[in-house]
């Protein structure tokens, strides 16, 4: 009994210390706010990929109902259009910047850190209050926010950011560039990559001590962005670049699954940014210029070995047609040991592009891997997987057979 | 068509027909053929065969021409057999374009079937010896008062229907067919996989070809190794100067010889592709050609516009097939080309044959929308099945050679100005439109694309404008509104930077875009209801009529605008003088994400006498996807060297998720009144309802197309 | 030699393992109804059945198909006997060119077998790998709606 007694007690604590705070909404909401500062908010919303949970599928923008898939349950994204009712119309500006940094809404309750609160909090006040301004100027949509299907007491949650939640404010690094630092700020910060570039720990916070080193989402391996970077041919500047903002770079890679919302994002921002978000995620890659230019000459041999071999069943037939044929060729495609999908972890990208395909959005021009759903059995996507992993010149994924039917029983 | 064309492209058989200048104008194209038995004949166990030299391209014809003639032979529709553009065996009717298949081939078969029901009668009152008054024709039978009956069969003999068509026909008065929806004929072979296609056209010993096309307009090929396909068992390579194809008894083989030598090809490539093609074409030397001249005086205040329109495709959903097979000297191709008998011609001088020893039979495509790669193929499978006598040869290119090489809908510009009175009407109109020639159709070996690949290559026929009433770029460019004084130039750019020609409604789209665009935009300058605005500047009836009931059944006069949300209408008359269309929609607007979508389309249809009410239905209903398509998503794309958007990932167009909630066609039937055709009357008013809608529901308007999501983002960020 | 199920009957099939079943369907077996579009799974034109689930014949090689039960628009009846879908499709008028309806109905069938209430809105995005350039649309969707209202009545 001893232990029921000592968490009730440790729990009360907690609560004591993670108690709600106070509400704010006495100020004035503003009407109207400068152009330029309209415009500078318009593009840190898309840096920071708002209009993903914020949008539900089909749904107005911003108006929330989004579900965002955690281990903890179905979280809905929020309306925060500025309607006054069920938007953060009434919201002031201090209310907003609480909530982007401290985590807290406007009536004092603690938010749940799917919002990126631990990443938003390095903001400057300017650039929090540009992103109030383009939110209060969007069109107010009077939409309830939806239930959410977490067990967990908002009060935890204090509890969880006493523990994981650093407020400061973004310090440079006055050793490095002013791109790099630019590009730290934006990475850090509100386009909090490392949300899903890194791995979290059993509370759901984020691993600092492997920032960047691949984590999950939604059902999907986002690959590590530091050394440990699966991609075959190593990331430079000019490509991550170009990938960012058109969602496909030549011998790497389309974006794909949760990517493609942030890459969609990035196609609007500008160059300066762009740039500088890819200066500084190159270099989280701290292996040397010879150990990459290795890897990426060993990755280029394999991609130039494979266009000539045959040998399974599936990809001779399935995949060969467009994947041997050279990039450069008419209808040819990405051959495929320069994909990371076949180098991360786990075959689980692998397999939802298989299945998927990879389509650009209604009537946006993009690349296209059309979906094999139906096509292949269980076996044989498993087959098609693990030599699609020798291909890419890796030790064989373990289980391959469960996790494709895993996969086969999601819905899709 | 042109009268003067028609006589170029058509031969002996029309000077033959051609009547004297006197002669009374008989009803469509009964006045090139004026022969009964050009167009029916009855066989000696009564079956009836009922030629056209039209085609059908999915657009309803052969039901419609069979409806027609049952109706007025008084036969069942089964009974009748149907054949469809074939020069050993049908009418030259030139082109299937232009909405005139009604208007051209019904309309003579409607009076050739009346003509020759009143010979049968006449010859069955003979027999009996009664007045023909007396007698009526009914399945297949000449009946008496008094029950005596003769069948069809046994009253003609090879004289009775060869005998010219008399200027006018008694026309049978019951609708027992016609004016019915009658289910179209082709359609259970399509729902069931019945040999519907030339694509399915399956000959003893056929072979397989592909061509390897240039990647690029202009290129030349400089080296190819063609020494391992060669080798293959029952692979054949056919070159000609930069024309390279592969041929072999497995489809998917050639397909594979065609992939493997695409890859070791070596080609001389241009780079000259214009990166602004507005600028360039605004740059281009013109052919200036005033088509309205009245000169306007623009009291009180003047408006002006100008609209663009990209190249956009026919697109067709199965690339372009053809079957040609030479034997004996003789060529025969299986084509589905919207013109058999300028093919002919086309494929003749292609191959160096005189044109006698070339038949061109039609069979269905996939649905064409104009001039598109199906003349291009039938030359190609010409050239290949030259080099191998004796074997049918079928070609189908590749997704990549339709997009890239058909022939685009040209880009357009239009620019306008108007002045409103003081009542707020128009007061004075000057519009311009500058485009290309909106038609390259063979006519000659060298608009074919293989007559400009091969060693000796073809000159391709100097482009020109297409003449009025019907017109190309300047296809409905005069107003059909009352303007007391409207000028209306065609600048006729004869250069043209990429491939292009006739897309379905020609100049028709752009013109009516960009006049209903603008007509909105006076009328909201002139603060009046864009619906009424319209209708107080129309004489027509019949155009007033289509207003009225669209505005009626969209209801107009109630509507209450949402946020987001917008009404557009627009109105025209096709050509000027064919089918009269008006469309109202509602569309909505997501300025964040630069999402447009279609919400509710109503539309009203004079197409005159309607024959398949459903089939002019599901024109409209066509016309306005198509349309909605066009005008959200469409634009071709290039580098400075190579057609870009070579599939539909660079080609997108509209999918099911932007289908409209629902779409009303309202058919306004003219019984007695003639056929004014429909295929291409939805297009320009779908464009220019839409274009409207986007305005009302935003506030701003734009007037560059199409209307996708990155210039909505641009915009609506500006 | 391939053993291919099409249609309920076993064919063997003389042709490279690799060779998309689109083309063995047309020249192997001489069936018309899928239709080659892009080769590149964008349009919908060849698209079939196997084991119940929608597939592109044109990127689907035979090799991956043996045991597998294929069905294409001639296995849903014939214009004389036409199935529910069949008849659907001929009472709504829905086809113009018809060249991309036999892929759209089977992956209309695949969608009634798992579904037949299907909603409007499931049909819509069901047939959205589906392109149709006459604009037939509307049509489609009634007629796959009504084919649905004839399996429900039967089952």
């Amino acid at each position: 009994m001893a232990w029921r007694a000592a968490a009730a007690l440790a729990t009360v604590v907690i609560l004591a210390a993670c108690a709600s705070r106070e509400t704010i909404g006495l100020d004035p909401v503003p009407k109207t706010f400068p152009r330029e500062q309209v415009a500078k908010g318009a593009e840190l919303a898309h840096l920071g990929n708002c209009l993903s949970c914020h949008t539900a599928e089909g749904g107005k923008p911003y108006a929330g109902g989004t579900p965002l898939k955690t281990p903890f349950g179905t979280i809905y994204g929020t309306n925060i259009t500025p309607d006054a009712e069920t938007g953060i119309g009434a919201w002031p500006l201090a209310a907003f910047s609480r909530a982007m940094r401290e985590g807290v809404d406007r009536e004092g309750r603690h938010l749940y850190p799917v919002f990126p609160y631990d990443h938003f909090t390095k903001l400057t006040d300017d650039d929090v209050a540009a992103l109030y301004a383009f939110i209060m100027t969007r069109e107010p949509v009077r939409q309830e926010n939806r239930r959410n299907s977490v067990p967990i007491p908002r009060p935890l949650v204090g509890f969880w950011k006493s523990r994981y939640l650093e407020q400061v404010r973004y310090q440079p690094d006055p050793a490095r560039s002013a791109e790099w630092n630019r590009g730290a700020y934006l990475v850090e910060g509100l386009a909090h990559c490392g949300a899903c570039h890194t791995p979290r720990n059993s509370l759901g916070a984020e691993r600092k001590d492997q920032a960047f080193a691949g984590g999950e989402v939604e059902g999907w391996h986002a690959p590590a962005l530091n050394s440990a970077s699966p991609s075959p041919l190593p990331w430079t500047v000019e490509a991550l670049r170009a990938y960012l903002r058109h969602g496909i770079a030549d011998r790497h890679a389309i974006s794909a699954g949760p990517m493609v919302d942030v890459t969609h994002g990035l196609s609007e921002v500008s160059d300066e940014a762009l740039r500088a978000i890819a200066v500084y995620t190159v270099s989280l890659d701290k292996r040397s210029d010879d150990e990459r230019r290795r890897a990426g000459e060993a990755a280029l041999a394999r991609a130039r070995a494979s266009v000539a071999v045959k040998g399974n069943a599936v990809y001779d037939g399935a995949c060969a047609d467009c994947h041997n044929r050279g990039r450069a060729q008419e209808g040819g495609a990405l051959e495929l040991p320069l994909g990371t999908a076949l180098t991360i972890p786990t075959p689980r990208n692998l397999a939802y592009i298989i299945r998927d395909g990879i389509v650009p959005r209604e009537g946006d021009r993009g690349g296209w891997m059309p979906g094999y759903a139906g096509a292949l059995t269980d076996e044989q996507m498993t087959d098609l997987l693990t030599y699609l992993r020798a291909l890419g010149g890796q030790p064989a994924w373990r289980d391959v057979a469960s996790e494709v039917r895993r996969i086969a029983k999601e819905q899709r | 068509m042109k009268r003067r064309a028609f006589l170029q492209s058509g031969g002996a058989l029309i000077v033959a027909f051609a009547l004297p200048a006197w002669a009374q104008k008989l009803p469509g194209a009964l006045d090139r053929y004026p022969q009964l038995d050009a167009w029916l004949r009855v066989g000696a166990d009564g079956r009836i065969t009922v030629f056209t030299g039209k085609a059908e391209l999915g657009q309803g014809i052969k039901t419609a021409i069979l409806q027609v003639a049952s109706e007025q032979l008084a036969v069942d529709m089964k009974s009748i057999d149907l054949v469809t553009a074939d020069t050993a065996q049908t009418p030259n009717e030139g082109y299937t374009a232009g909405s005139n298949s009604m208007k051209d081939s019904a309309t003579a078969v409607l009076n050739a079937a009346a003509q020759a029901r009143e010979l049968l009668i006449a010859e069955a009152a003979k027999r009996f010896a009664v007045a023909a008054e007396t007698l009526t024709a009914q399945g297949g039978e000449v009946r008496t008062a008094d029950g005596r009956r003769v069948s069809y069969g046994a009253l003609v003999d090879g004289k009775t229907l060869s005998v010219k068509a008399a200027p006018q026909s008694k026309l049978s008065r019951t609708r027992n067919v016609m004016g019915k929806s009658v289910p179209r004929v082709d359609i259970p072979a399509k729902v069931t996989g019945g040999a519907a296609y030339v694509h399915d056209l399956r000959l003893p010993d056929m072979l397989h070809a592909r061509v390897v096309r240039p990647p690029s307009y202009g290129a030349r090929l400089k080296s190819v190794d063609t020494e391992p396909e060669s080798k293959m068992p029952g692979v054949t390579v056919v070159r000609d100067g930069s024309f390279l194809a592969v041929v072999a008894g497995r489809e998917w083989v050639a397909v594979q010889a065609m992939r493997e030598l695409r890859a070791k090809a070596v080609w001389d490539e241009p780079r000259k592709l214009p990166q602004d093609i507005y600028a360039t074409l605004a740059k281009l030397r013109t052919e200036d050609i005033v088509i309205a001249e009245a000169q306007p005086a623009f009291g009180g205040k003047v408006f002006e516009a100008a609209y663009t329109r990209p190249y956009q495709l026919h697109g067709a959903i199965g690339p372009a097939c053809a079957v040609a097979r030479y034997e004996n000297g003789a060529l025969t191709i299986w084509s589905h080309a919207q013109g058999m008998y300028p093919l002919r011609g086309a494929v003749a001088e292609l191959v160096g044959l005189p044109v006698e020893r070339v038949r061109c039979i039609h069979m269905e495509g996939a649905g064409c929308y104009g001039h598109n790669g199906a003349d291009d193929v039938a030359g190609d499978a010409a050239l290949i099945a030259r080099a191998l006598p004796g074997k049918p040869v079928r070609v189908q290119w590749m997704r990549e050679d339709e997009h890239a090489w058909e022939p685009y809908g040209p880009a357009m510009i239009t620019r306008m100005r108007a002045g409103l009175d003081g009542s707020g009407n128009v007061s004075g109109w000057d519009y311009g439109v500058w485009s290309n020639t909106h038609s390259t159709r063979p006519g000659r070996a060298g608009d074919l694309v293989a007559g400009l690949h091969v060693e000796k290559a073809f000159p391709p026929s100097p482009p020109r404008p297409l003449p009025l009433p019907d017109g190309g770029g300047d296809r409905n460019a005069i107003p059909y509104y009352k303007f007391p004084a409207a000028r209306v130039t065609n600048h006729f750019i004869p250069e043209m930077p990429l491939r292009v020609s006739a897309l379905r409604g020609l100049g028709a789209y752009m013109n009516v875009f960009s006049i209903e665009s603008f007509m909105d935009e006076l009328a909201a300058a002139a603060k009046a209801d864009p619906v009424e605005f319209r209708l107080r500047q129309l004489d027509d009836p019949r155009a007033r009529d289509v207003i009225r009931l669209a505005a009626e059944r969209f209801g107009w006069a109630a509507y209450r605008k949402e946020n987001g949300r917008g009404r557009g209408f627009a109105f025209a008359r096709y050509k000027n003088h064919a089918g009269y269309c008006a469309v109202a929609m509602e569309v909505q607007v997501e300025r964040e994400l630069g999402e447009l979508r279609v919400l509710r389309v109503v539309a009203a249809i004079d197409s005159g006498e309607a024959v398949n009410p459903d089939g002019i239905k599901n024109q409209i209903e066509g016309g306005i996807i198509q349309s909605i398509s066009w005008t959200t998503f469409e634009s071709a794309t290039w580098n400075d060297t190579r057609i870009t958007s070579r599939d539909w990932s660079g080609y997108p167009i509209l999918r099911f998720s932007h289908v409209p909630q629902s779409l009303e066609v309202h058919v306004i039937d003219r019984p007695g009144e003639p056929f004014l055709g429909t295929g291409e009357a939805a297009q320009g008013p779908a464009g220019g309802a839409l274009a409207n809608a986007l305005a009302h529901a935003t506030g701003v308007r734009i007037r560059d197309l199409p209307f996708n999501r990155a210039r909505l983002k641009r915009t609506f960020a500006a | 030699m391939t053993k291919l199920d099409v249609n309920g009957r076993v064919h063997e099939v003389d042709a490279d393992p690799a060779t998309p079943l689109l083309y063995v369907l047309r020249e192997n077996l001489g069936l018309n109804a899928a239709k080659f579009g892009c080769g590149l799974g964008q349009c919908g034109a060849c698209v079939v059945m196997a084991d119940g689930e929608a597939v592109y014949s044109c990127l689907t090689p035979i090799s991956v198909l043996e045991k597998r039960k294929i069905r294409t628009l001639e296995g849903l009846g014939s214009a004389e006997k036409p199935g529910p879908l069949q008849r659907a499709f001929i009472e709504e008028q829905a086809a113009q060119c018809g060249y991309c309806i036999p892929g759209v109905m089977m992956r209309a069938q695949a969608l009634l077998e798992r579904n037949p209430n299907a909603s409007e809105a499931d049909i819509r995005a069901a047939l959205q790998p589906h392109l149709c350039r006459c604009g037939t649309h509307m049509r489609i969707i009634r007629a796959v709606a009504r084919a649905g209202q004839y399996m429900r009545g039967k089952s």
